[in-house]
C-alpha cells in the first residue's frame, strides 16, 4: 500500500497543518501573524475535505466543490481582515493585538 | 543514484515526501520567523505544497485554483497590508515565554485530542463510489445542485469586496 494512497496520511498532515495554526494564533501578537495562521487552519480543513473526498466519498466532484466554496469565503475573510488591520493600524499605530485595549472596562 | 532505475511508484512516494516536506517546513516558518515578510512567504510555500497534495488527491483543478487564490491573491493582499502598516524598521518586542508556552500547550491538547479521535476511528467508503473527477462534473454541479450556494458566494464577494473599501477608507480625512 503506498502511502499516498492511504486516508490516514492526510489525515495525520491535516491535524499537524491545524496545531502548527493553532499555535501561531495562540502565541503571536501581530495581527497580521494571526490572519496567517488563520489561512493555514483554513487550508487544514480544506485537505481533509478533498482526502474524504478522493477516498470515501460516493461523489468524487462534490468535495471539489465543497474546497472551491471555502477557497471563495477565505478570500472574503482576508479582504474583510487585512482592511480592519489597516484601519485598526490608522487609530493606534501599531497593529499589535496587546495595545488594542480600547474596550477594556 | 540513478533515478531512471527507480520504479514509478517509488518516484511517486519520494515526490510525495518532498511536498509534505515543502507544506510542514512552510507552515513552521509561516508561524515561527520574527520577520512579517518570512511569515508571508513561509504561508505561500505552504500552501503550494498543499497545492501539491490536492495533485496527489486526484484533483489538478483545485490544485491550480490553490495556487491562483492563495498565493496569487491572498498573499499579495497581505504583503499590501505589510506595507501599509506598521514599518519594518521599528524594534519588535521579545517574545514572551509564558505566551509561547501556552500556545505549545494549547495547540499540543488539541493535537493529541484529535490524533487520538484519528487513531481509534475506522473509516468506511461509501457502498457505491462514481469515478467522475472531471472538471465537467464541477461545472454541473456548480450550476445545478449548488447554484444557490454559487450565487451567495458571488453575493458576499461583493459584500466583502464593498465592506473592505468603506472600513480602510474610514478614518481617512476628505482631503
Amino acid at each position: 500500500m503506498l502511502v499516498f494512497n492511504q486516508l490516514e496520511t492526510y489525515l495525520y498532515l491535516a491535524l499537524l497543518l491545524f496545531a502548527i495554526g493553532l499555535y501561531g494564533v495562540l502565541a503571536r501578537r501581530s495581527l497580521i501573524a494571526i490572519l496567517i495562521s488563520v489561512e493555514l487552519i483554513l487550508n487544514a480543513a480544506s485537505i481533509n475535505f478533498m482526502a474524504f473526498n478522493r477516498f470515501l466519498a460516493p461523489h468524487p466532484a462534490v468535495g471539489q466543490v465543497i474546497t472551491l466554496f471555502i477557497m471563495a469565503v477565505a478570500a472574503a475573510e482576508a479582504a474583510i481582515a487585512l482592511s480592519i488591520i489597516v484601519a485598526v493600524y490608522r487609530k493606534l499605530k501599531s497593529i499589535n493585538i496587546e495595545h488594542a485595549t480600547e474596550l477594556r472596562g | 543514484m540513478n533515478l531512471l532505475s527507480l520504479s514509478p511508484q517509488a518516484v511517486a512516494t519520494i515526490a510525495f515526501y518532498l511536498v509534505v516536506a515543502v507544506t510542514l517546513i512552510g507552515a513552521l516558518i509561516a508561524v515561527a520567523a520574527r520577520n512579517i515578510f518570512h511569515n508571508v512567504l513561509g504561508l505561500a510555500m505552504s500552501l503550494i505544497g498543499v497545492a501539491g497534495l490536492f495533485l496527489y488527491l486526484n484533483s489538478p483543478f483545485v490544485a491550480l485554483m490553490e495556487i491562483l487564490i492563495y498565493v496569487g491573491a491572498i498573499c499579495i493582499a497581505i504583503c499590501f497590508a505589510i506595507m501599509l502598516s506598521e514599518p519594518m524598521y521599528l524594534p519588535r518586542p521579545p517574545r514572551k515565554l509564558s505566551k509561547i508556552l501556552g500556545g505549545v500547550v494549547g495547540a499540543g491538547l488539541v493535537f493529541t485530542l484529535l490524533f487520538l479521535l484519528t487513531k481509534k476511528t475506522t473509516w468506511v467508503p461509501a457502498a457505491q463510489r462514481s469515478t467522475d473527477w472531471s472538471v465537467t462534473t464541477i461545472g454541473h454541479y456548480l450550476l445545478t445542485n449548488y447554484a444557490l450556494i454559487f450565487e451567495l458566494v458571488s453575493l458576499l464577494l461583493l459584500v466583502a469586496m464593498l465592506g473592505a473599501i468603506v472600513i480602510a477608507r474610514g478614518g481617512r480625512g476628505s482631503s
